[in-house]
């Protein structure tokens, strides 16, 4: 048992857990209205769409690249989606809006894809690059505006709900979104592709040692060019929830979040330099965010503030591990500055 | 014949933009021969390397191996014909386990989709069993010694059906223990049918062990011959095609004051009650194992990594150094040992490598820089130390290695330094320069400075050094006057008995 | 180009020439420049030759050009600056604030303390940055997308999201001036700061030591170079130039936001990498900067004199460019690339 304790005090994930369990306290007592059925629901209804896209974000991160363009690329995929379906006045099921917004989503990874597989350059640029290219198809070809009504299918899956929870108290009611299952679903696909897929290896391996990874065999570019593809196939899924979700299809609404999913990510644990990270890690740097986010209305502090809180809480939390490493390096004598 | 060779190379050709990196290499390996691939940095060995292991086509020029004559080949058919390749980096992944370091690649060869942690671990536990290396499965191995990293490299190499295993500069980084380790490694791997080649640049390291020596000089094959035809005159004549003098220390005695004393300096684990005086005009060797605190007792002198206790005297004064800025302030110089990741920004002109510590006092008022001053410096300091180069504006990647280490040199000497540190002056340098660095160091010291150089290169601390000073696991163990004792005399020192390699 | 001159001697146009032959990357751009002129002059000559045109360009662009030098001086280091547009915007509002408590009617000395508060403030957010990746040790992308959202957070606290108008006419009037009747104030400013880069990225042992660390921070590091400082002053400067494009907004706007501008984030980026700064350290050009400046106003001014295509194409078109940059210019890096790996034999 002892290794394992040593592994748990060792983990990021353990003292981000920590850090939760305190600001769920500190959010309890001060509005005592953290715990109760109709919160949990709500923070767990509020995590779907950003846990979506920080999935993808840490696979992109763990290989050593960054993805800022999945905001621009799931908004131009559920906008020409849902465009599309409303002209046509689609009126069947929900499988061909959710099958057109993954084979968009695709084809749209593959562009960030084949871009980071063949150049060196950082991708942080590329995808500053190409989620300009997004925007631009998606406001100026395609001249986007509001959508008003969904297909039918698409506003159905976005009332949808599990259960409804009530709070005993204030009779305040939130419901359990169907959707929850996807962010489920996903997680629990990207945690077996990571885990046991040579593919997933291969993401690790990459961002471990990108020459050795080329070395021992892996096919790197092709790793890289599905991982991107895959990270799009996510994003757009997380943008069509959303759109569902609102009810209504708002173009601009996505853009700007990936600041918000990155510190999500890069708070879970997962390193921006590539190689390590953990889905337990970013499922619970999502929660801290979301409740955050969240939160800050039952304590009485104006939601104008959150902004300063997430800033807040990205440099605090990037900062701890950026000073463990420091003080590990100074350890171990690396000299290198 | 042609059954007996893993590997036969015929005619070997390549061009890189014009030049000619290779230029008719013949070259054949038998089974379970050590062969050593020797030359100087640019000589054409890596390329030779990335030929044979698929990296690169050839231009011209068959490979033989497993019975077929190949006009090319990729990296996949390489391996497929049981060449591994050890790169000097080791190619591991440091955030994964050594489990998953040593079964990745099977499994990929094997064409895997999925990961089976329990087959994982039974590849791995087979991989370190076949060289009774004993090690934590579950280790990360970014957290692993170099040499065990070198040993998890050597595990994974054998895990196919490998015929031949290149090991570019395999014991660089190696203490002389963990050399006799890998050694012993080496002979059980020969007497399974299994070739070796090293790939290296110096011959005292892999001479007792191998069996023959290819020798490469700007793209051409100079000679492939057997140990007993080689010594150290013969092999340097070879590498660098110049009738080359082996000169002893002709210094002479005459040294002045104490320029700086260090007395019981204490720094962690890395060393201990360190004690010694540096006098004017002196060169003092300091030797050791790697990891008996060598480095660490140079980068304190520094205030790289301050020391714990102890006291500094530089002239005659007590100082503290706790930072580099500290050293460079009480004239103390530091050649590092790693030229290209601590030594220079590649990238950057010749000129401003040269002045770069220095550039504070060619400044005028508002830290403007004097372009004039600055650019008289860097005339003085290429044409004092013969750096070739036509233009100071160049990039100094575009030097060769001695050429570069001469701007290392340049940029201490332009800040005027009373105290000199060297670690590992000539390594990565090729002959040539290594005699030329000598001469200047001598030239030095005959002017006054107090020099200290890092080594374990024991006929460059015979060449250059009047005392040296032994360090063994942190701690002074002895005073010798290198004239007096002959290389193998002062190599039992440095490691406490002769290299005991034995047939098991 | 028959007689061979030492450097010293060379004029302007030779040196620029010389120049140009070095840097494929500044040529092309120079190109690349010229075709987007010709364009211009061919398909909309009455605008092209209509002064007001280049006069609305030359107001606009310092905005995001002062932020643009910023992010190249970080870059160069390494590192990078995505808290521009924060600290532009964080420092218009505190000048704004300022100039309404001191006068709201207007007075020299209340709009020449609300500039020099504006820039106090500006440098002290590039400090924080500073503080936050050369101390902390924070990688300069996270720590500023860090400042970012914490420079816009406070701007949202303290003006309640919503901007903060009726400056006082002086100061409207000052940003409106023509210097010598021509140039408009923004574009001085600009040019200052130009200026300002140059010097101290090309004359100064500064530069020279920032270019150092940027390729290789271990070798700066034994060369006794003093990162932190250095990189604090890095980032301090690029604090004060964006502070200076808040300055300069507030005066195009006429009003200070929060959120004014934040396309700049990810379109100063878009300048310096296309300016041929290496997103790696160590390298790059203010001529190759001010170069992509330039070129994306007029691309942008271009636009805007074809009502029928959508304003939004310039994101399509900036992107495009940025890709096309990056491709191409990894194509000619390759042969010096496969060259290096050799040269390690």
């Amino acid at each position: 048992m002892k290794p394992f304790l040593q592994k748990l005090l060792r983990s990021n994930e353990f003292y981000l857990l920590l850090v939760i369990l305190v600001v769920a306290a500190v959010i309890e007592v001060r509005s005592g209205q953290f715990f109760t059925a109709n919160n949990i629901v709500n923070l767990a209804n509020a995590m779907v769409v950003p846990g979506l896209f920080a999935v993808g974000t840490y696979m992109v991160l763990v290989s050593g690249g960054i993805d800022v363009s999945f905001p621009a690329l799931a908004s131009l995929a559920v906008y020409a989606v849902t465009s599309a379906l409303v002209d046509n006045s689609w009126a069947g099921g929900l499988w061909l809006p959710f099958l057109l917004v993954v084979a968009l989503g695709a084809i749209l990874g593959a562009f960030n894809g084949a871009f980071a597989a063949r150049l060196a350059v950082p991708t942080l640029i590329i995808t500053l690059g190409t989620a300009n290219v997004f925007k631009g198809i998606m406001q100026g070809a395609l001249g986007s505006v509001q959508i008003p009504t969904l297909p039918p299918s698409m506003a159905e899956f976005g009332r949808a709900n599990l259960f409804v929870a009530t709070n005993p108290t204030s009779g305040l009611t939130s419901s359990m979104p169907v959707s929850f299952l996807l962010l489920v679903a996903v997680v629990a696909v990207a945690f077996f592709v990571m885990r046991y897929t040579m593919f997933g290896r291969g993401v690790y391996a990459i961002g471990g040692d990108e020459v050795s990874a080329v070395r021992a065999g892996f096919k790197v570019r092709r790793i890289k060019f599905w991982l991107y593809v895959m990270a799009g196939v996510i994003a757009a899924i997380a943008g069509l929830v959303r759109t569902s979700m609102m009810g209504q299809m708002h173009p601009t609404n996505l853009l700007g979040m990936e600041i918000m999913v990155i510190a999500a990510v890069v708070l879970g644990g997962t390193a921006i330099t590539g190689g390590t990270g953990s889905l337990t890690g970013v499922m619970l740097g999502t929660l801290l965010i979301v409740m955050v986010q969240n939160s800050m209305i039952l304590i009485g502090v104006p939601t104008y503030w959150q902004r300063v809180a997430l800033g807040v809480l990205i440099i605090v939390g990037t900062g701890i591990s950026a000073v463990q490493l420091t003080r590990r390096r100074k350890r171990n004598r690396i000299v290198a500055a | 014949m042609a059954e007996e060779n893993v590997i036969a190379v015929r005619g070997l050709t390549k061009s890189f933009a014009g030049v000619k990196a290779l230029d008719g290499i013949d070259l054949e390996i038998r089974a379970g021969e050590i062969h050593c691939l020797a030359g100087e940095n640019g000589s054409g060995k890596s390329t030779l390397i990335k030929i044979i292991s698929g990296v690169y086509q050839p231009d011209s020029g068959t490979i033989e191996m497993g019975g077929r004559v190949h006009h090319k080949l990729t990296p996949i058919e390489a391996i497929g014909n049981g060449v591994q390749v050890i790169y000097q980096d080791f190619s591991v992944f440091p955030n994964l386990t050594v489990m998953e370091n040593l079964a990745l690649t099977t499994e990929l060869a094997d064409k895997r989709r999925l990961v089976n942690w329990r087959r994982f671990r039974k590849i791995a536990e087979e991989a370190v069993s076949k060289i009774n290396f004993k090690v934590d499965l579950d280790a990360v191995v970014g957290d692993l010694s170099v040499a065990d990293k070198q040993l998890v490299a050597i595990s994974r190499a054998l895990m196919s059906d490998t015929k031949l295993i290149i090991m570019d500069e395999p014991t660089t980084a190696l203490t002389n223990k963990e050399v006799e380790a890998l050694f012993r490694v080496i002979l059980d791997l020969q007497s399974r049918g299994i070739a070796i080649m090293f790939v290296s640049h110096k011959l005292g390291e892999v001479f007792e062990i191998s069996e023959r020596f290819t020798i490469l000089r700007n793209g051409k094959q100079v000679i492939t011959t057997v140990p007993d035809e080689l010594n150290e005159k013969k092999f340097a004549e070879y590498m660098t095609g110049r009738d080359f003098e082996e000169t002893a220390f002709t210094g002479d005695d005459s040294i002045g004051e104490p320029v700086l004393e260090a007395s019981g300096l204490t720094l962690g684990n890395a060393f201990s009650d360190v004690s010694f005086t540096l006098h004017k005009g002196e060169i003092l060797g300091i030797t050791g194992l790697l990891g008996s605190g060598r480095t660490e007792l140079a980068l304190s002198l520094f205030g790289v990594f301050p020391a714990e206790s102890g006291t500094i005297r530089v002239g005659g004064e007590q100082v503290r150094i706790n930072s580099i800025a500290d050293a460079i302030g009480h004239g103390i110089a530091y050649v590092p040992e790693d030229r290209l990741t601590e030594g220079l920004a590649l990238e950057r002109s010749i000129g401003d490598n040269i002045i770069i510590s220095e550039i504070d006092r060619l400044s005028g008022p508002l830290n403007l820089a004097d372009k004039r001053k600055q650019r008289e410096a860097v005339d003085r300091w290429v044409s004092e130390l013969k750096i070739a180069t036509r233009n100071p504006n160049n990039p100094v990647n575009t030097l060769s290695g001695g050429n570069q280490q001469r701007v290392v040199l340049a940029k201490w000497l332009a800040t005027e330094p009373d105290v000199l540190i060297l670690n590992g002056p000539t390594v990565g340098v090729d002959i040539g320069s290594k005699a030329e660095i000598h001469r200047i160091l001598t030239e030095l010291a005959a002017a006054g400075m107090g020099i200290i150089v890092i080594s374990d290169d024991i006929g460059e601390l015979k060449q250059t050094c009047g005392r040296v000073l032994l360090l063994k696991e942190g701690r002074i163990d002895g005073e010798v006057d290198p004239r007096t004792q002959t290389e193998e005399e002062l190599s039992d020192m440095i490691t406490g008995g002769p290299l005991e390699v034995g047939t098991n | 180009m028959t007689t061979t001159t030492t450097p010293d001697k060379q004029g302007i146009g030779t040196r620029f020439l010389s120049l140009a032959r070095t840097d494929a990357h500044v040529t092309r751009l120079v190109v690349i420049l010229l075709a987007l002129l010709v364009m211009f002059a061919a398909i909309r000559p009455g605008n092209f030759a209509n002064s007001y045109t280049w006069i609305s360009m030359a107001v606009s662009f310092p905005e995001f050009g002062l932020m643009a030098l910023g992010v190249m001086v970080c870059m160069v280091t390494g590192g990078i600056d995505l808290s521009v547009v924060g600290i532009a915007n964080l420092s218009s509002i505190i000048a704004a604030m300022v100039m309404l408590a001191l006068a709201p009617g207007g007075s020299g000395t209340a709009i020449g303390a609300a500039i020099a508060i504006a820039l106090v403030v500006g440098a002290l957010a590039g400090i924080l940055n500073g503080i936050l990746v050369a101390v902390v040790k924070i990688p300069a992308i996270l720590a500023t997308l860090g400042t970012l959202e914490l420079f816009i957070g406070i701007s949202i606290v303290l003006t309640a999201g919503s901007p903060i108008s009726g400056l006082p006419p002086e100061y409207s009037a000052l940003m409106a001036a023509r210097l010598g009747g021509v140039l408009p104030m923004q574009f001085v400013v600009f040019l200052v700061a130009v200026a300002l880069v140059a010097l101290i990225m090309g004359r100064t042992t500064f530069g020279t030591k920032i270019y150092m660390l940027g390729t290789n921070a271990t070798s700066a590091k034994f060369s006794g170079l003093n990162s932190v400082s250095l990189l604090i002053r890095t980032y301090l400067f690029s604090g004060i130039l964006s502070a200076m494009a808040g300055l300069v907004m507030l005066a195009n706007y006429n009003s200070a936001k929060a959120d004014y501008g934040v396309v700049y984030t990810l379109l100063t980026v878009l300048i310096v990498v296309l300016g041929g700064v290496n997103p790696n350290g160590g390298s790059g050009r203010l001529i190759g900067v001010v170069l992509a400046i330039v070129i994306l106003q007029i691309l942008s001014s271009g636009l805007n004199l074809f009502p029928e295509i959508s304003n939004f194409y310039r994101d399509l078109i900036w992107g495009g460019v940025l890709l096309l940059v990056i491709a191409t210019s990894e194509i000619t890096a390759r042969n010096p690339f496969k060259r290096k790996q050799k040269e390690v034999s």
